[in-house]
């Protein structure tokens, strides 16, 4: 991997939010980091080019949008561990699953339009595959600033 | 509540802005409305926090940060509104929250993710999360994924 610039860095560090909403926002934001609009639009889509950047624009909330969100564990057995990844995946509504190194070895996000299929969808995995899943909703969510320094 | 028109937003620009001078005047010629319409939406949402952010939003792996541990701590409850605030404060924590416990298997209930580009630089923000936390915390953990399983992005129905 090609090292960062510090012009892309910049961009990197100096944009995680706060993206004007204005008639020219690039170049609104370019004057903060010293750069022309031009640059900004170029460098943006270079790091979009690279995978550096997965998105640039909104960042929408799954759950204000009337989505439920839930992540949940599995003490899978080893010589099984395969095989119920499987089921687990098998399912739309699981976004995210790793791997973990702890007794609770498999961790999953269950994603779903209505609040009421995220239960539906627990029952089903435990039924398939014969074991316990707990469920770990968020009740509460702390601020973050959800920045990375590169 | 979100309306038709702030569902064809979404669909929209879940992708992302156009990369072009006047990206919200492109948004609204694609929408069929006009660009002051669609910053007000666009700041409303923001306000509503249906939109958590909007910016740059980095790809932790292709940055090299590779190292992806999730630390646990079983806090006590009545300290956890201060402490879980103080960790989600943190830089390099990029999601923090209260779950419940699941005794005696699963005794913690702060979750607080952090990224590096090794499990060491995991580690030691980690170790610098139980300075902060100091002896609110009865025990902590970091789980590291030693595998991704399934990853895919948020879909959103228009």
């Amino acid at each position: 991997m090609r090292a960062l610039d510090p012009t892309e860095k910049a961009i990197i560090n100096g944009l995680q939010g706060g993206f004007p909403l204005t008639h020219r926002p690039y170049r609104d934001a370019g004057a903060q980091l010293g750069l022309s609009e031009g640059e900004m639009i170029e460098e943006i889509g270079n790091l979009l080019a690279r995978g550096q950047l997965s998105r640039f624009g909104p960042l929408w909330n799954a759950e204000a949008l009337g989505g439920a969100v839930c992540l949940a564990a599995m003490a899978v057995p080893p010589d099984r561990f395969d095989e119920v990844a499987e089921l687990v995946n098998a399912h739309p509504e699981i976004a995210h699953n790793y791997q973990r190194d702890h007794e609770l070895n498999m961790w999953f996000v269950v994603s779903t339009d209505a609040p009421a299929r995220i239960d539906q969808v627990i029952a089903e995995i435990e039924r398939e595959t014969g074991l316990g899943v707990r469920a770990m909703p968020k009740t509460r969510e702390f601020f973050v600033g959800f920045r990375v320094e590169v | 509540m979100l309306d038709a028109i702030d569902r064809k937003l979404i669909a929209t620009t879940q992708a992302g802005l156009p990369l072009v001078a006047e990206p919200y005047r492109a948004l609204a010629d694609e929408l069929g409305l006009d660009e002051a319409e669609i910053v007000s939406r666009l700041g409303q949402l923001l306000e509503t926090g249906a939109i958590r952010r909007i910016g740059a939003i980095p790809n932790h792996y292709a940055l090299g940060y590779t190292a992806n541990g999730m630390s646990v701590w079983d806090v006590a409850d009545e300290a956890i509104a201060e402490i879980g605030a103080r960790v989600g404060a943190l830089d390099f924590v990029t999601h923090c929250y209260e779950r419940p416990r699941h005794p005696p298997l699963w005794p913690y209930n702060l979750f607080a993710m952090v990224h590096g580009r090794t499990r060491d630089e995991v580690r030691a923000k980690v170790a610098e999360i139980a300075v902060l936390v100091g002896p609110a915390a009865r025990a902590h953990e970091v789980l590291f994924s030693t595998r991704i399983l399934k990853k895919t992005g948020l879909r959103i129905a228009a």
